[in-house]
């Protein structure tokens, strides 16, 4: 066996350990303290509400994935071309560069009621809202990585006479590759939360439901044990998500690194 | 072609901070020449080849290299101290890249047109073509850095630039890559400056060697050593010699 998997197969038997572990503490705390279902359903509970809203859960846990994956191609998409503008002027990059962070630090529930008012209560909303949530690790990354190539790699370029577009295309980019997948495992932790808080304010009235559409529909019921089964699923679309986006840095680097 | 590769007058570079890197140095270094410029850490020597190569402007004194202007830089090529390969290109595509960048200029520089050819032409020259479809992480030391003089030499370059270019390499590879170094001068006569601290390596690569100190060139010695397939470093000559550049060195220093 390659000691890549026997690895890989250690940490999942010590995450699953784990897991058994805290979901035992957890029923036993339940039993102990005779906690109503309403307040604390035990695991069994939760998965068995669970496996009654399969089908609602599967549906939607597409969508929100739908949702987090479609803002996170918008946000490489949008941060890559912003900092690719900021690396051709300081000027450009001092003037906006603020209003990135200003991005980054603006809370997300504050301002989607002000989207909604825009773009009403629909799919590119909750977009919005997401990519809004997941632009700056992206921009902020790329922006260090095209500022990142080594001073023998410029001298070379500008000792061949390079134009300011061939420096670009063939140096700063391919420098901040890695950069920007490293911006993007951040930002697809983001994209999820981003997705599914847009979905608190946006499925509200829309055609699509995401996790965040149950979550606010079974908080209202008082269905803990749903909301919960909802906050697992959830978990496991962030997961996936960020495990997608980790394979493909990995696939991508392992062409020209020694990365495992 | 004019009788000087690099022609130097009063060349001076000033650091913000007052410094001067290279202090009004006068270099004439005649076509295919192999000039060694030696000295300690932080003497100027790397300055003064970035200026020779355009990448560092004079703020004094003038600079002329043969063939090439301000804005036209045809015909140089540099192997830094480091190989410098795109660590996301195959070898291949590492030795093309000069090809690549000046293809707009090629019309004027009259570079080989069909780049897969020349850059496996120059490969073949330092005896690495059967490894030009691999990554330069899954190469050594001493094979990266035969591909980064791959990549100097396939522009057909006048004038080779070398900045310390074996200094993280062990004795016995440098030596090897010397080697190859002085064939390829044979095979292509082109002009060579060699910048290096390692006084055997310059007598064994140079034919001229000038002895650098605080920014100034202290000492021009005319190296009688012949360039020979043979390990000249076993010679009494050999010895004679690296003990007069030694002398200037440690004079200099002592001054």
């Amino acid at each position: 066996m390659k000691p890549n998997v026997r690895e890989t197969i250690v940490s999942v038997i010590a995450v699953a350990i784990v897991a058994v572990l805290a979901g035992a503490l957890w029923h036993v705390g339940v039993r102990m303290f005779d906690l109503p279902k309403i307040l604390l359903p035990t695991p069994s509970e939760v998965i068995q509400a669970g496996w009654q809203r399969r089908g609602e859960l599967y549906a939607a846990s597409l969508v929100t994935f739908y949702t987090a994956a479609v803002s996170l191609l918008v946000a490489i998409l949008l941060g890559s071309l912003l900092a690719i503008v900021f690396s051709q002027s300081r000027l450009l990059r001092r003037a906006l560069f603020p209003y990135v962070v200003f991005l980054q630090t603006v809370p997300i529930v504050a301002i989607a009621p002000l989207l909604i008012i825009w773009s009403g209560y629909e799919f590119r909303t909750a977009v919005i809202a997401t990519v809004i949530i997941c632009l700056f690790p992206i921009v902020n990354n790329v922006t260090m990585g095209l500022q990142a190539s080594r001073t023998e790699h410029r001298d070379l370029f500008r000792l061949y006479g390079a134009s300011r577009l061939q420096t670009l295309m063939r140096l700063q980019v391919p420098t901040a590759i890695p950069y920007l997948l490293l911006g993007a495992r951040v930002s697809s932790g983001l994209a999820v939360i981003g997705a599914i808080v847009a979905e608190f304010f946006v499925s509200n009235g829309a055609a699509y439901v995401g996790l965040g559409a149950l979550m606010t529909r079974w908080q209202g019921l008082y269905q803990t044990d749903a909301l919960i089964a909802a906050l697992g699923m959830s978990t496991l679309v962030g997961l996936l998500l960020f495990a997608g986006v980790d394979w493909a840095r990995r696939i991508f680097l392992n062409r020209y690194t020694e990365l495992d | 072609m004019s009788e000087h590769a690099v022609s130097m007058q009063q060349a001076t570079v000033q650091f913000s901070g007052g410094a001067r890197a290279i202090d009004a140095v006068d270099l004439l270094v005649p076509t295919a020449q192999r000039l060694a410029i030696v000295g300690q850490s932080g003497c100027g020597k790397t300055t003064l080849l970035r200026v020779i190569a355009g990448l560092q402007e004079l703020t004094d004194g003038r600079l002329r290299t043969d063939g090439w202007a301000a804005d036209d830089q045809a015909s140089i090529s540099f192997v830094f101290q480091q190989p410098a390969l795109l660590p996301w290109r195959r070898v291949i595509n590492n030795v093309t890249l000069p090809l690549e960048l000046r293809a707009r200029k090629q019309w004027r520089d009259n570079l080989p047109r069909d780049k897969h050819t020349a850059a496996m032409a120059a490969l073949s020259e330092v005896e690495l073509s059967d490894v030009a479809d691999r990554f330069p992480h899954q190469l050594s030391g001493g094979m990266k850095m035969r591909v980064s003089i791959a990549r100097a030499l396939v522009t057909e370059p006048q004038l080779l630039l070398l900045d310390e270019p074996f200094a993280a390499l062990d004795d016995l590879l440098r030596t090897q890559l010397g080697s190859l170094v002085i064939q390829l001068w044979q095979t292509h006569q082109f002009t060579m400056v060699l910048v290096t601290h390692n006084i055997a390596e310059a007598i064994a690569l140079s034919d001229r060697i000038c002895v650098m100190h605080a920014g100034r060139i202290v000492a021009d010695l005319s190296n009688p050593i012949l360039p020979s397939q043979t390990d000249v470093r076993r010679t009494p000559a050999f010895a004679e010699f690296y003990g007069v550049v030694s002398d200037h060195l440690r004079a200099a220093v002592l001054s």
